[in-house]
């Protein structure tokens, strides 16, 4: 087995700031470096707006934490110049076995469609993952990252929030336009704040460990119901990078947390799923008890919370950092616009709307996943164990199976940013307003690259061309808007042979996954969302969908 | 209302008394068990969440506060 991974320690450093007359006002200040706090800030950094982000560590996170990275957040860091580190330091897995007692029951594969950059999911413990995400941070001027840097106190005003940040050098004051509070579940922003969090405790309590081993697992996820070596209880198992493996005991309620955290006990639980001659360390093993939760509000005056400050789930179904990573997508452009004048402050009541619904989405699929695994009555028992009895001999029971239903990316349909389609322009699928852009293999100037690559940071207007490409007047014209709408013209392969401007569409996939029949014309926010879909290229709708996207003027 | 309540059974009497002899041998585990696989096999045969909610509902009468049937999903 190879040596315990040592952890970098980042060092603390003193910044100017500190030796200030006056306390300085910067443009963001985000609280807690973790993979929500980290990718709103290098966002923030690739749209040139300087931030400064405080931790009060010097090291990335310990312990067990997030593992599992569906495609879509995937994407967002591919946007973020990261998506290739982690992918390559992951793990990859599509398929998974549920196992009941000791027979298996079904064996499903998250068939993953060709065509797409990133994988379905990638698995990588939370430590190497904020390894990435810092170095990513470190590469970025403007990004400021202030280790050791303790938040002691903060006050709100009308135009700035002030605060009192504890180092190893003693305090110091700062101020800021905007206050980013991911300090993660625990959060010490909400609780200065005073707010509560909505929702419940699911009543059942996880031992939650990571292992490293050489035991011969096949690469999946297993989840078992009842297994001969943890009766009636359920046992989950998933791997990491690096032969370490997280394995959760479910251990239900009236368990004493202390005595499971027992090295020997916890050997004892291991040894029986690995193998009485199975040589494994543990990396870490703690008894935890999962909330359903949110506030009720995102934003208050000039703070933002995101991610498991803002709102925190059950881990069945990989909705916590992803859902945290999709927060800051949907953020970093909308501080980015408001704070330089071109969108109002009520453009961030958007992100409440949208991460509310999002979170609710989210707090739902856990509940019932909650239901499924930790039954709460006899009879819901019942009602599990004959799902489980049934999907041996009949599909549409396994389809009753919920071990977790695994995180896809929030729609944002009912968003008063986002313009419903025209009946008339009867779109048949493709993707709908307020879901994230699909991606697809394009060749640009010659050259293989992805959708996804062309879209995202500002607006853009994907035009998937017919026979003549825009008008070049009307693109300048959309270009030279406040919030400049960039034009991306996506071309048959026939058509890009001819002329090799824009992106050819080499296997028509793109036109699949968009109904892109000619004069198509998407427009996609920054976070790869769309915004709006026409039939034809119409820069005055594409001006009202973009003043609406914007929150410069409401729905009609 | 989609759920039917109108007879539609040839020999409801039939129905009843192999519903009742079934039961005859089981314990109240075995019950559970039983119950259980009955309802989920029908209700994928009857296929429609909106019929099947409102067999809940009356189901749940007097029995199941009203509320807690009205929204399934709700959060306790």
């Amino acid at each position: 087995m190879a040596s315990p991974h040592i952890r970098p320690t980042f060092g603390y450093r003193r910044s100017a700031d500190q030796d200030a007359a006056a306390p300085v006002r910067h443009p963001v200040v985000l609280v807690g470096a973790g993979p929500a706090g980290l990718s709103v800030a290098i966002d923030l950094a690739l749209q040139h707006v300087p931030v400064v982000l405080l931790d009060d560590d010097d090291t990335v996170s310990g312990g067990s934490r997030a593992v599992c990275y569906a495609k879509r957040t995937l994407e967002v860091w591919d946007r973020l110049g990261v998506g290739d580190a982690v992918v390559a330091d992951g793990v990859g897995w599509r398929r998974g076995w549920v196992h009941h007692g000791d027979r298996l029951v079904y064996e499903f594969d998250l068939m993953t469609e060709a065509g797409h950059k990133m994988p379905a999911f990638t698995n990588l413990q939370q430590y190497l993952l904020e390894e990435a995400l810092v170095a990513r941070a470190r590469q970025l001027a403007g990004l400021d990252l202030r280790w050791r840097n303790r938040l002691i106190s903060m006050r709100a005003a009308a135009d700035h929030v002030a605060l009192r940040v504890d180092t190893p050098d003693g305090p110091y004051d700062l101020e800021c336009q905007w206050l980013v509070a991911t300090d993660g579940a625990r959060s010490l922003v909400r609780r200065l704040f005073d707010l509560e969090f909505i929702g419940q405790t699911v009543r059942d309590r996880f031992l939650i460990c990571d292992v490293e081993t050489d035991a011969a697992f096949p690469n999946l996820r297993h989840f078992w119901f009842d297994p001969p070596f943890h009766r009636e209880r359920v046992v989950l198992l998933h791997r990491q990078a690096a032969n370490l493996w997280r394995i959760d005991f479910q251990l239900g309620w009236y368990a004493d947390p202390a005595a499971e955290q027992q090295p020997e006990r916890v050997a004892m639980r291991l040894r029986r799923i690995l193998g009485e001659r199975a040589e494994f360390r543990v990396e870490a093993a703690e008894v935890y008890t999962f909330q359903c939760r949110r506030l009720e509000r995102f934003v208050h005056g000039r703070v933002v919370f995101a991610g498991d400050a803002a709102h925190q789930v059950s881990p069945f179904g990989a909705r916590g950092a992803n859902s945290g990573v999709q927060d800051a997508d949907n953020l970093a452009w909308k501080l980015r616009l408001v704070l330089a004048g071109l969108a109002p402050a009520a453009l961030l009541e958007s992100y409440d709307r949208e991460r509310v619904a999002a979170a609710d989405e989210n707090l739902c699929y856990a509940a019932r996943a909650a239901e499924f695994i930790s039954p709460r009555s006899p009879m819901t028992r019942a009602l599990r164990d004959a799902a489980l009895h049934l999907a041996g001999r009949f599909s549409f029971a396994r389809d009753f199976i919920n071990s977790g239903r695994l995180s896809e990316p929030a729609v944002y349909t009912e968003s008063l940013l986002t313009t419903p389609d025209d009946p008339a322009d009867r779109f048949a699928g493709g993707v709908i307003p307020g879901a994230a852009c699909l991606d697809a293999p394009v060749e640009r100037q010659g050259q293989v690259d992805w959708l996804l690559h062309q879209l995202g940071f500002d607006f853009v207007a994907l035009v998937f061309a017919g026979e003549q490409a825009p008008p070049s007047d009307q693109v300048a014209q959309l270009a030279a808007l406040p919030v400049p709408v960039r034009t991306v013209v996506v071309r048959t392969a026939a058509a890009a042979a001819v002329d090799a401007g824009g992106l050819a569409d080499t296997e028509g996939l793109a036109r699949d996954r968009y109904d892109g029949r000619p004069g198509t014309t998407y427009l996609v926010r920054p976070d790869q969302h769309v915004a709006a879909r026409w039939r034809r290229f119409d820069p005055a709708a594409i001006t009202v969908a973009l003043a609406r996207a914007t929150g410069l003027q409401a729905a009609a | 209302m989609k759920l039917d309540t109108v007879p539609r059974l040839a020999d409801p009497d039939g129905v009843f008394t192999a519903l009742a002899r079934a039961y005859r041998h089981l314990d109240d585990v075995q019950v559970r068990a039983f119950d259980a696989r009955l309802i989920l096999l029908l209700a994928n045969h009857i296929g429609d969440e909106a019929v099947l909610r409102e067999a809940m509902a009356i189901a749940g009468e007097g029995l199941v506060p009203r509320d807690l049937l009205g929204d399934l999903d709700a959060v306790p």
